[in-house]
């Protein structure tokens, strides 16, 4: 599904990524740790198409396609779904009305027909239950005065809104309580299928007690240092990251 | 300039700093002015005491002139250059001579269809019955020609009329009230909810000609009674017009009103506007005025807040582009103590367009407990677009909460590029950026279908269909 080679980019003449490499199949989920700044959230941007970082060498495949090629409202088309580690606030927009626009844009780049009014409103209702959100938060200006916990939720019920083939969760359970956070993760699971993938951006290995990855990448200074399974998730979070990185 | 305790002694209000021109420089249009003032005896039909009070207003626009760039008020908006430069004086005194050719076919986009109101119809300034109608009950509202309530209404009209709008410092005010014939008078008695909207339409029809207008309002709102006002500018044809319009309003106690102001004139449109209103005790003013285009407007609205409990709400939004200037100067005038002003001004400025705001707060020294904000929020969508922001508040009570913010930017890459990643095109999410932007004022006008036909103008504008 999506295939990295020797990615490299950097934002103001800065080098961020140097050189990633990962494979991932449908139905997989990956987990990327790493401490902060090594350049986990930027892979995350990069992937969903933040047009800030340029791209100095390596190839991203995305079902056969040039990803890098495509611009972020095509990536969302072709089913890349980016939950952002800090969601914007946008006043005056509510998360129906631009949500609307979106599934309909996505469904006219299928080939499907619109969704009526009614339709649109009746999936919204299945999905809210999803991540347990409350219909208010609904109408209201995008995440204005919204808790952390409400971002959060509102991200997930985006993702279960556009069913996207690889979703990207950039550091979810940040400013997350526990409650909080088996809602968001049963709600990521609830929409698991052999078909889709789903990226991890994690800092702590808590997450991954209830979003329970295939695989776990540690990510340090710009490059995937260490692969492997759950296990290694467990690993960092007892010997902290100082380990990888005396590495 | 007298003390403070003297201007409280006068009706209407006076900034405090005294702005006009000096007699001894040169003006603008000054042929213009000179050419307004020998016709003046002839343009009259006022007689008694209503032509006392024109005949003074004469007499002050002729010390006053037009402004010049260099009276602060408006120096950034060179309206009486502008002047001078597309009219002769032969035209102004020939100017809405022509007959009115204007049919409701050609009106049909502008006209509401659908809703049940009370819709005036002024072209070049004259009433023009055939494209009115009105509904509402005599005893709920009058609604009169400006030209015959002067008459038919004469104790109320002459009471209230000039009584507002100062022509002491405002040579636009000051030619209007000695030139104007024309506009509405409107007087909801005491204890009267008008439940249909009441919808003026002042159209210049270029057609024929450049066009000169003045216009002249006087809504006296009645104790207890509430009412929906609404004015629109339009232009037709390809010639410059000139409107100044002033729109007196006094809300007595208990009344609330809106009052909505939407200019969406031509390129070549000039406009200068007061709105003045005065309001008594625990009344509520709700006012939102609505640019599109125009060469060059100017638009006055001074609030005077003359007793305890008063709520004023001012909204304003343009949205410019091309060479547009548009220029709001807002003044909420505290003089008793305990009331509220709340105002939100927000430009969308495109093209080469220019905006300023001048947004005055007085709190005269008996306003304590006084609450009064104030926001102005921009956003330049190119490096030519230019605003001129500038809060001006002056404080003389000393237990008042007041509060002012200028903002001006670009719009939000984040917000852009997370509407993106859900898959909304550029040209979608900036359209829907902007929208809501222009939303936090639009939404504010509650006569739906004109709310309808701005949003309308609005997607138009932001080539995007908003349901």
């Amino acid at each position: 599904m999506l295939i990295i080679k020797d990615l490299k980019a950097s934002i103001e003449g800065k080098e961020i990524l140097k050189g990633i490499n990962l494979t991932v199949k449908p139905g997989e989920i990956h987990a990327i740790m790493g401490p902060n700044g090594s350049g986990k959230s930027t892979l995350a941007s990069v992937l969903a198409g933040r047009e800030e970082y340029e791209i100095t060498s390596g190839s991203v495949e995305y079902l056969g396609n040039d990803l890098l090629a495509l611009s972020p409202e095509d990536r969302a088309r072709e089913g890349i779904f980016l939950a952002f580690q800090y969601p914007v606030e946008i006043p005056g927009v509510s998360t129906t009305n631009f949500l609307k626009t979106a599934i309909n844009e996505i469904r006219k780049h299928k080939g499907q027909d619109a969704l009526d009014a009614v339709s649109f409103l009746s999936l919204m209702k299945e999905k809210m239950k999803l991540v347990e959100i409350d219909q208010s938060l609904m109408s209201r200006s995008l995440n204005e005065n919204f808790s952390g916990g409400e971002k959060k939720r509102n991200e997930i019920f985006q993702m279960a809104m556009l069913e996207p083939k690889l979703s990207i969760l950039d550091e979810t359970d940040s400013g997350l309580d526990i409650d909080a956070l088996k809602v968001v993760s049963n709600g990521v699971n609830k929409l698991k299928t052999k078909e889709n993938a789903t990226i991890v951006v994690t800092h702590y290995q808590r997450l991954l007690n209830y979003i329970v990855p295939d695989f776990v990448h540690v990510l340090y200074n710009g490059k995937i240092v260490k692969s492997g399974t759950k296990e290694l998730a467990l690993e960092l979070e007892e010997k902290g990251y100082d380990w990888i990185k005396a590495a | 300039m007298g003390s403070i305790t003297d201007l409280l002694h006068k009706k209407y209000l006076i900034p405090m700093k005294q702005v006009i021109d000096k007699p001894s420089r040169k003006k603008p249009a000054e042929k213009l002015k000179e050419a307004l003032i020998s016709n003046f005896d002839q343009s009259q039909q006022a007689q008694g005491n209503l032509l006392t009070v024109k005949q003074n207003a004469l007499k002050q626009f002729e010390l006053l002139g037009f402004p010049s760039l260099k009276n602060e008020e408006y120096k950034y908006t060179p309206i009486a250059r502008a002047l001078e430069k597309s009219f002769t004086e032969e035209e102004i005194l020939t100017s809405n001579t022509t007959p009115i050719t204007l049919t409701a076919a050609q009106l049909k986009d502008i006209l509401p269809q659908k809703i049940e109101a009370n819709v005036l119809v002024f072209v070049n300034g004259r009433y023009t019955e055939s494209l009115s109608k009105l509904i509402s009950p005599k005893e709920e509202i009058v609604i009169e020609e400006f030209s015959k309530a002067c008459e038919t209404h004469a104790p109320l009209f002459e009471k209230h009329f000039a009584q507002y709008a100062s022509i002491e410092t405002d040579g636009f005010t000051a030619m209007n009230t000695a030139f104007a014939q024309q506009g509405v008078f409107i007087h909801v008695p005491k204890g009267k909810a008008v439940e249909k909207p009441v919808m003026l339409y002042f159209i210049s029809d270029t057609t024929h000609g450049k066009t000169f207008t003045n216009l002249r309002n006087l809504f006296v709102i009645g104790e207890n009674s509430q009412v929906k006002i609404s004015e629109s500018f339009y232009t037709f044809g390809k010639e410059i017009s000139y409107t100044n319009a002033v729109t007196e309003i006094m809300a007595d106690q208990q009344a609330i009103f809106s009052y909505y102001k939407i200019e969406s004139e031509s390129d070549l449109a000039l406009h200068t506007g007061t709105t003045q209103i005065y309001q008594k005790r625990n009344s509520i003013s709700n006012c939102t005025t609505v640019t599109l285009s125009g060469d060059i407007i100017r638009n006055n609205l001074n609030i005077s807040l003359d007793d305890e409990y008063c709520e004023a709400n001012m909204f304003g939004l343009s949205l410019l582009e091309g060479n547009h200037h548009v220029d709001n100067h807002t003044i909420a005038d505290h003089r008793k103590p305990r009331s509220l002003s709340n105002e939100l001004y927000k430009n969308v400025l495109d093209g080469s367009s220019k905006g300023v705001f001048n947004g005055k707060i007085y709190v005269r020294p008996d306003a304590q407990k006084t609450n009064a904000f104030q926001s102005n929020m921009n956003i330049l969508l190119t490096d030519e677009a230019s605003i001129k922001t500038k809060p001006q508040l002056e404080i003389w009570a000393d237990d008042v909460k007041c509060s002012h913010g200028a903002t001006t930017g670009q719009i939000d890459n984040e917000q852009l590029f997370y509407l993106r990643t859900r898959g909304l095109s550029e040209e979608d999410a900036r359209a829907l950026l902007l929208y809501a932007f222009a939303l936090e004022v639009l939404e504010n006008i509650k006569i739906k279908e004109l709310r309808e036909q701005l949003d309308k103008i609005v997607a138009a504008r932001l080539h995007k269909n908003f349901e």
